[in-house]
């Protein structure tokens, strides 16, 4: 079993064209749908940390209860929603990677979102007479904080990416597994898991672990030469 | 200094303010007019509301009764006001960046924000320091930073908060050498401090407040020479003021 569960890294390194694959379109779906959850998520969290409205409380509830959607929540109503008889249906995106893309991106938004407001809200805080005196206007105070957040808010796209990376329960339900197509690290890993070819799971688990590490490893390299730099 | 004389936002009126907080008063029924001059340092006790009035007539607090006109305005939007708090908070980037941000603000445009910048950094002493993160300065150079960025405003005001509170004596005097070039360039200055010396060294006039009444205003060489009310007696002598 031990050399077994190798197998995955070393077709890995040795180039294993379906396995890169797999590899590559994995990456390509969580860092897109982290991106765009960040261009959504960011501004609405700074949005709902600076403006005062009617039930602001509860839509912070929401918002930070959105953090714990279930996927196959999220799979479920994309799948109805891109589906021929669903009202996407026409756009023709189940079953392609786009579609996991939106799945993911459903699921990160709120991540991105709550933390960037609690960033935000903590920030303005401290900023707000100095920005106030200097007649900041609210589009500059945003962008304002965004920038000088920046490195907490690091944090915030590592969460939402280590979501999507780890996450097959939406992308399954919306992607379909379609070999050489929509196939992912997670998705190989539950059909593997299901066919019991246990070894070639860990193994895949093992290189969807590195990436995940590596990508924990460069923010937080980014986010140390910032803070020296930088802050 | 090569600031000019910016346009006015004076004279700045408080007719009749109060500002409560809760049910605590923090000002009571101030009426009195700033106007250009030398500088106008505020002294009294922790808690007299010194820092509540300099932001009320900075427009970052409304008064909760009475009225607060500048130049005959009433526009709470300080466009020809500046205030350096007592503990300023530094952008996160480097000095210059902090000092730009303000520029650019202020509606200075690109091509004339270098030039600005650098004559603002020349006037504080910091442009061995331009590249390096504002939150890395001293206390002494964050308030001297904190100083250029508000006169990157180029204000006809500028309100100062105990600027040299926790600062050594040669820090001190570098902050205080630039409030009086910038003084001098017909900037009107209204401080508040609680040290004596200071004001004694700054001030033009007088208020002392307590307990967030205006009990004595008087030219700064009258007040401390022959101060008309017993609060002020007792204030100078060096007593408590509870």
């Amino acid at each position: 079993m031990g050399a077994q569960s190798l197998s995955a890294l070393h077709l890995l390194f040795t180039g294993d064209p379906a396995l890169l694959a797999i590899v590559r379109l994995s990456i390509g779906v969580s860092l897109s749908a982290t991106v765009l959850a960040a261009l959504l998520g960011a501004p609405l969290g700074a949005l709902v940390a600076l403006t005062r409205f009617r039930g602001r409380e509860v839509a912070i509830v929401a918002l930070n209860a959105m953090m714990g959607l279930p996927p196959v929540m999220v799979g479920l109503a994309c799948y109805l929603a891109l589906s021929r008889s669903g009202p996407l249906g026409a756009w023709g995106l189940l079953f392609t990677p786009k579609a996991m893309v939106i799945a993911q991106t459903i699921l990160v938004t709120p991540i991105i979102a709550a933390i960037t407001r609690q960033t935000v809200e903590d920030l303005w805080a401290e900023y707000r007479d100095e920005l106030t005196a200097m007649n900041v206007g609210p589009l500059q105070r945003v962008a304002t904080l965004l920038w000088d957040g920046r490195f907490s808010l690091t944090t915030a796209f590592l969460a939402g990416y280590g979501r999507a990376a780890a996450e097959v329960g939406s992308i399954i339900i919306v992607g379909g597994n379609i070999e050489g197509f929509t196939r992912t690290i997670t998705t190989a890993m539950a059909l593997e898991t299901s066919k019991g070819n246990l070894p070639l799971a860990i193994g895949l688990g093992v290189v969807l672990l590195l990436i995940v590490i590596s990508v924990s490893a460069l923010a937080w390299g980014v986010r140390r030469a910032g803070e020296r730099f930088a802050a | 200094m090569t600031m000019r004389a910016p346009h006015s936002d004076l004279p700045i009126l408080f007719a009749g303010v109060d500002i409560h907080r809760g049910t605590t008063v923090l000002l009571r029924n101030l009426s009195f007019t700033i106007s250009a001059g030398p500088p106008t340092v505020l002294i009294g006790p922790n808690g007299s509301g010194k820092s509540t009035l300099l932001r009320a007539a900075m427009g970052l607090v409304a008064p909760t009764c009475g009225g607060i006109t500048w130049g005959g305005r009433n526009v709470p939007s300080p466009t020809g006001r500046a205030i350096v708090f007592q503990r300023p908070v530094m952008l996160r980037r480097s000095c210059a960046g902090n000092l730009g941000y303000a520029l650019a603000a202020a509606g200075v445009a690109g091509a004339d924000r270098k030039s600005r910048l650098a004559e603002l950094l020349r006037i504080v002493g910091l442009e061995a320091l331009a590249d390096r993160p504002a939150r890395r300065l001293s206390g002494g150079e964050q308030q001297r930073l904190a100083l250029a960025r508000a006169l990157a405003r180029n204000p006809a005001v500028l309100f100062l908060d105990e600027p040299t509170a926790s600062l050594d004596p040669a820090a001190t005097k570098a902050i205080e050498d630039l409030v009086r070039a910038v003084s001098e360039t017909g900037v009107k200055v209204v401080m508040a401090t609680h040290d004596l010396g200071e004001a004694r060294r700054l001030a033009g006039e007088i208020l002392l407040l307590h307990r967030g009444e205006l009990i004595e205003r008087r030219p700064a060489q009258k007040f401390f020479a022959d101060p008309c009310t017993d609060a002020a007696k007792r204030f100078i002598a060096g007593e408590l003021l509870i």
